[in-house]
């Protein structure tokens, strides 16, 4: 397959090394981390508004980090030897340190506080249903049966503990894919201290739109009222988060184009050809400007109900394409030029190949019938009539 | 190489010995190699180099380096006076097959490239597992039994010598031939420049010629701002190479 | 107040099981040469050293072809080491009687060093081959062993001597 080149090109950096599902991952993991930061806000920074998204947060979450390792073990040579990087992790690698970031934020913050959110409606799911469910609500609660109110309290102490330290972990998790690309001194492109900040911010960015989004979406398939004051919540943050992280990558860009050091002539020449629908036109204007510019308008100006939600829906998904056109010019963008700057490649993305398109498509919908499987199993709305330990449904965001 | 028959017949047994240390493969058939008496690098002379590709064939037939890939290569500078930082740049097949012959004015040289076997090297840092590795005698090496095939390495090398095999969905570069060097012998780029202008050194070595060479020449590495710690040293190098 | 933390006792007791389990994995899994050197498998410097190599050496050549090597030293190719235009001889080294080199065309290899580039050095002997030689193969006249062209004396060896 012959591989277009502009110019002058390493004879071994013609051909990309990292495809889109490397686009994929740091996508994926951002939503997790976005979606988490939404949760966080209900139980650590008691934003009542915000708490009928709080368990559909938390298994969206789920949903998409157990998704995230899949796009990198389709993309590696070897994949049978991975969990070499368990056994024997190089701590100067931050791939191999994040493997056990992403362990940490799995078992000890996501699952745990689950399991700790949902572990009265699994006992009680386990003495009433029969059959499959039946034996998967047993192993769920570890044959424990003890929903005594004590326990309970102790649970959501616990629980919110763990949030607690869920925020910096969430900020762990994507800020260090940030930084497995942001510490490459050999690419001008990704080599930046702001990335694992722009990572972070774009992660919550995308992750609060998702949730936004699936909460609009699963309610409209339920056929339930909306609790608008939720929406108007979620979307201001999605605003005040969005003006962030607008304002960190036109720092990085205003940087670049005032120092115009070694690198600059030829990234600028890549934006301005190869990149110039997915960063300026999918990116930035569709993906970012325009989302930031409808929110603040619902900020600004008393819309109707109606025309709120049209824009919360519009904007959200603008916001999701945005942000998925900047995992891709991070990614792709930093492998089209070449580090003698002298010259550019093209990527040809397969189809049907291991790590083609309709690969990347299928693993951009795994998570939904993941979440489906996970919403029938744990119902998070907030009437579904669950009862915590205070007594309050702290479920149905009534206080 | 003065050859007398009296040197022949004290040379003679000494290469059939070698040659059984070399054809025997494991470098315990060459007991005297000692990992922390060396310190590997190359010297590059550039005013010397030819373009003849002999080095790039040589690199691919010693060590099966896959097509399209390559382990060394040669590119081509042509340098129009002022224009430093736009030097036009070009490197057909690596040089494999030679250079097209041209006429053109102004500043032109061939500039051979391969790994620098850094002494902090950036690839070895980033590796998630430890395949690929700097070794005690300062050669940069990948373990392909362990590599996982992440390519994060191919990401971080700032040289651009790096490259997945696709027979073994490994990574892959210049070992400086270290199945060679181990047994006394030269790498294979270095034994068939017919210039001279690569030669293998050994830093550690009091004698090696590396030492007065460096002393009386102007020498430089690629990227010296990245602080990688390369031991490929070139002479004769212009502000232009990239 | 212990049954009230049973659920989590449960629980601590299934990540330390979990953590024993890999602890005991990577002390049977881990190649036992890891971390000889550093962190990296110890066996690999050896198995990477352990390659067969495929060029000889011009030493090795010369141990038995010193009658060319004296020839090439009446010249300038005394430079040129054997391999660069025989390319790889190992084998032959090895076993001479039964691997034999190819014959080379000089109509090919010679233009790879000599063919005129703006790129090579001005004192490195180069010619538009197409006008020096009409076309014909550059062993038609040169000698690759001792390429300066004189009339004087020439044996008959097969590597001396115009072809």
């Amino acid at each position: 397959m012959q591989i277009p080149v502009e110019g002058f090109m390493y004879p071994n950096e013609v051909e990309l090394q990292w495809s889109v599902l490397i686009v994929l991952y740091p996508f994926i993991t951002g939503l997790v981390a976005g979606a988490f930061i939404l949760a966080s806000l209900e139980r650590v920074f008691h934003v009542d508004a915000v708490k009928p998204t709080y368990r559909l947060a938390l298994l969206t979450a789920l949903a998409f980090l157990l998704v995230a390792p899949l796009p990198l073990q389709l993309h590696l040579g070897h994949p049978e030897r991975s969990f070499e990087m368990y056994l024997t992790p190089h701590r100067s690698s931050a791939m191999a340190m994040f493997g056990f970031v992403y362990l940490w934020y799995l078992m000890a913050v996501l699952l745990l506080e689950i399991w700790l959110d949902y572990r009265r409606d699994m006992v009680l799911k386990s003495q009433t249903t029969t059959g499959v469910t039946r034996f998967i609500y047993r192993v769920l609660t570890l044959g424990s049966s003890n929903i005594s109110e004590r326990s309970l309290h102790i649970d959501e102490r616990l629980g919110y503990f763990i949030t607690v330290i869920g925020i910096p972990s969430a900020f762990l998790l994507h800020g260090y894919v940030g930084f497995i690309f942001g510490s490459v001194k050999a690419n001008p492109w990704w080599s930046s201290p702001l990335m694992p900040i722009v990572f972070i911010f774009s992660a919550m960015v995308s992750g609060i739109a998702t949730v936004m989004l699936l909460y609009m979406l699963t309610t409209w398939l339920r056929g339930k009222e909306i609790d608008i004051l939720c929406l108007d919540k979620i979307a201001q943050y999605l605003f005040y988060v969005f003006v962030i992280d607008f304002s960190l990558e036109m720092l990085d860009l205003l940087h670049r184009i005032y120092e115009a050091d070694e690198s600059f002539r030829s990234l600028d020449f890549m934006v301005h050809s190869r990149l110039w629908v997915s960063q300026v036109f999918i990116q930035i204007l569709l993906g970012t400007v325009t989302p930031i510019i409808m929110l603040g308008l619902t900020q600004i100006f008393n819309l109707s109900e109606i025309v709120r939600k049209r824009i919360y829906t519009l904007a959200g998904c603008l916001t999701v394409i945005g942000i998925f056109a900047m995992r891709w010019n991070v990614v792709i963008g930093g492998q089209l030029f070449s580090k003698s700057f002298l010259g550019y490649t093209t990527y040809k993305m397969g189809f049907a190949t291991r790590e083609g398109l309709l690969t990347a498509i299928a693993l951009m919908l795994l998570p939904f019938p993941i979440l489906w499987v996970l919403v029938k199993l744990f119902p998070p709305w907030p009437d579904a009539g669950s009862v915590t330990a205070s007594g309050t449904n702290r479920a149905q965001g009534i206080s | 190489m003065d050859i007398t028959r009296r040197r022949l017949l004290l040379l003679l047994p000494a290469a059939a010995v070698a040659w059984k240390y070399v054809q025997a493969g494991t470098p315990e058939a060459a007991p005297n190699y000692k990992l922390t008496e060396h310190w590997w690098g190359m010297l590059i002379d550039i005013p010397k180099c030819i373009g003849c590709g002999s080095c790039v064939r040589a690199c691919a037939e010693e060590n099966d380096v896959p097509e399209g890939y390559y382990r060394t290569w040669i590119e081509r500078y042509h340098v129009a006076d002022w224009k430093i930082e736009r030097p036009d740049v070009e490197s057909p097949n690596g040089g494999k097959q030679g250079f097209p012959p041209n006429e053109i004015g102004g500043k032109n040289f061939f500039v051979p490239k391969l790994c620098n076997h850094c002494a902090d090297s950036p690839c070895t840092q980033v590796c998630p597992v430890g395949a690929t590795f700097v070794t005690p005698d300062g050669v940069v090496l990948v373990d392909k039994s362990y590599c996982l095939g992440c390519r994060y390495c191919v990401q971080a090398c700032p040289y651009g010598c790096r490259f997945i095999n696709p027979k073994t969905d490994t990574a892959e570069k210049c070992t400086l031939c270290y199945h060679r060097i181990t047994k006394g012998l030269t790498t294979a780029c270095c034994e068939v420049c017919p210039t001279g202008a690569r030669q293998l050194a050994d830093l550690k070595n009091p004698k090696d010629p590396i030492h007065e060479f460096m002393r009386t020449h102007a020498v430089q590495v690629l990227k010296p701002h990245m602080a990688t710690g390369a031991k490929v040293f070139y002479n004769g190098m212009d502000g232009s190479v990239r | 107040m212990f049954k009230d933390v049973e659920h989590l006792i449960r629980l601590a007791v299934l990540m330390a099981i979990a953590l024993i389990a890999f602890v005991t994995l990577r002390a049977l899994v881990v190649p036992h040469s890891f971390g000889e050197y550093g962190h990296y498998r110890g066996d690999a410097i050896a198995e990477i050293a352990g390659r067969p190599a495929a060029f000889a050496g011009h030493d090795i050549c010369e141990a038995c072809h010193a009658d060319v090597l004296e020839q090439k030293k009446q010249g300038k190719h005394v430079v040129v080491p054997c391999e660069a235009c025989h390319g790889a001889q190992a084998k032959h080294a090895d076993d001479p009687a039964s691997v034999k080199p190819a014959k080379l065309d000089t109509a090919v290899i010679c233009a790879r060093c000599h063919e005129a580039n703006s790129a090579k050095p001005k004192d490195f002997p180069q010619v538009d081959t197409a006008d020096h030689s009409g076309g014909l193969a550059c062993g038609t006249c040169h000698q690759p062993h001792r390429p300066k062209i004189e009339t004087a004396a020439v044996t008959n060896s097969a590597t001396e001597g115009p072809k």
